[in-house]
């Protein structure tokens, strides 16, 4: 078993506040200091924000198997979960499910809304999608490639339920961005 | 004040975990905080822990900055205000001993601002987060003792009771009633309690390029302000909100736009306005 954090208790502070500062900074890029080595095909954004975020009392759903999934487990001591609907984190390292296929709370606890956690081939700052709302000043850009044609459209459908609704933590490699769901999004 | 420049100590009590909580109390806070900030102005449970201090001292903002601070962080306490007060100074050295974290009174020096009921003259800048300790983070209370009842309040953003409150003030009064703790609308859409800041802060907390993070410990609620969110204080048309600030020059330096404390200054009647922001009134001297 390949080992997490380097240091479990100040490298997932320092992942906290990457996701942090992507969250209140939607589509800006932010490059984790410490990942973890975590076995193929996790990727070290991915597995530093589900080791950060999840434990025994968050339900977790991945498409990972095998040492990925054992690693996870292991790591995380979370209970894994089959359907997505039931998990409160989800980890799709291939094609993510669709985003109303997942909790996305209720109006009087939209806390409750799942994280999906998608990793990608690669994220770029400056071109693609027109980013506007919350932590955002005027507009912001974000390329995010290797999501389903339909995104987009899936986006707009999870805003408009708005306060219920799911985040998204985009990976690619030691990098993420993050999507919550006050987040509007026009294609570029 | 000793230490304006950040000062960092030789080392940490390694007898206590890094910023006091064990690891799954920090990871139930982070779940918490990031949600808080995905859904600007919503109050989400969290369950708080006790803390080396009484409640109303600041557990929930204590709990707050203990689950976002890092060895690299430069933290800032203030309470009304002021840098040198017993709260401020407490909880400065409580970080100072749990995360050898290095302190400073400057607001542009910090990365962490913990307040009680303020928000530095000074203004944010984006990367700075300013966490709020809260009494009282349901702005209903007075109205609907029910949290069963706010929650659904909240959920069909049906807050017609506050302005029917705020019309009632202004029918007896001739103006709203709330010279602070004065409720705003985030992102249009969530009815919050801005903690109890004077009025006159209000208008900062819009389109603040600092996070604003909110906590409760008695309470056991977090809520947050994404930077550059909308937050418009409640209020009419015909009667729009006003800031109110005394009308002096602050006795020390002179500042005509920052907020005034007004002090006694003897049994026969003597006062005098000095500036609540006690970095900010230095600075100027």
């Amino acid at each position: 078993m390949r080992a997490a954090f380097a240091d479990p208790v100040l490298d997932a502070q320092g992942a906290f506040r990457a996701l942090l500062h992507a969250m209140s900074h939607p589509g800006r890029v932010v490059a984790l200091d410490a990942a973890p080595d975590a076995p193929a095909p996790l990727m070290p954004a991915a597995a530093a924000a589900l080791l950060t975020l999840a434990d025994a009392e968050t339900p977790v759903w991945t498409d990972a198997a095998g040492e990925a999934l054992d690693w996870l487990r292991f790591h995380t001591g979370a209970p894994f979960v089959a359907d997505p609907r039931d998990a409160a984190f989800l980890l799709a390292t291939g094609a993510p499910p669709a985003l109303d296929a997942l909790d996305a709370g209720t109006d009087e606890a939209p806390q409750e809304g799942a994280t999906l956690i998608a990793q990608l081939p690669a994220l770029a700052e400056g071109r693609g999608w027109r980013l506007t709302g919350p932590g955002v000043e005027h507009e912001h850009r974000l390329a995010a490639e290797g999501l389903p044609p339909g995104f987009a459209a899936q986006w707009a459908a999870n805003a408009a339920r708005f306060p219920r609704g799911v985040d998204v933590i985009l990976c690619a490699g030691p990098r993420l961005a993050a999507l919550p769901r006050t987040t509007r999004l026009a294609e570029g | 004040m000793t230490d304006a420049l950040p000062m960092r100590p030789a080392t940490r009590d390694a007898a206590y975990n890094f910023a006091y909580l064990d690891e799954a109390t920090k990871r139930a806070l982070r779940r918490t905080i990031l949600k808080a900030v995905a859904i600007p102005g919503h109050q989400i449970p969290f369950g708080a822990r006790e803390m080396p201090l009484p409640y109303g001292w600041g557990t929930g903002g204590i709990q707050v900055t203990a689950a976002i601070l890092g060895p690299r962080d430069v933290l800032k306490v203030i309470d009304q205000g002021a840098d040198d007060t017993t709260n401020a100074v407490s909880i400065r050295r409580f970080f100072n001993r749990v995360a050898g974290v290095a302190t400073t009174t400057d607001t542009r020096a910090a990365t962490i601002i913990q307040t009680r009921h303020r928000i530095p003259e000074t203004p944010l800048r984006e990367g700075q987060v300013l966490v709020y300790q809260v009494p009282m983070p349901e702005p209903l209370f007075r109205l609907e003792p029910r949290l069963a009842e706010t929650r659904r309040i909240h959920a069909l953003a049906d807050y017609g009771l506050m302005q029917v409150k705020l019309y009632e003030d202004i029918a007896a009064q001739g103006e709203v009633g709330s010279s602070y703790n004065h409720p705003v609308m985030v992102g249009g859409r969530y009815l919050m309690s801005p903690s109890p800041i004077p009025g006159f802060d209000n208008p900062k907390m819009h389109r603040m390029p600092a996070l604003q993070l909110f906590g409760a410990g008695r309470e056991k609620k977090i809520y947050a302000v994404p930077p550059w969110t909308e937050v418009r204080s409640l209020d009419f048309e015909d009667h729009p909100f006003r800031p109110v600030r005394a009308p002096h020059a602050c006795s020390l330096c002179g500042s005509t736009g920052s907020y005034l404390d007004e002090i006694v200054t003897d049994d026969r009647g003597g006062r005098m306005f000095v500036c609540s922001d006690t970095d900010y009134c230095e600075r100027r001297r």
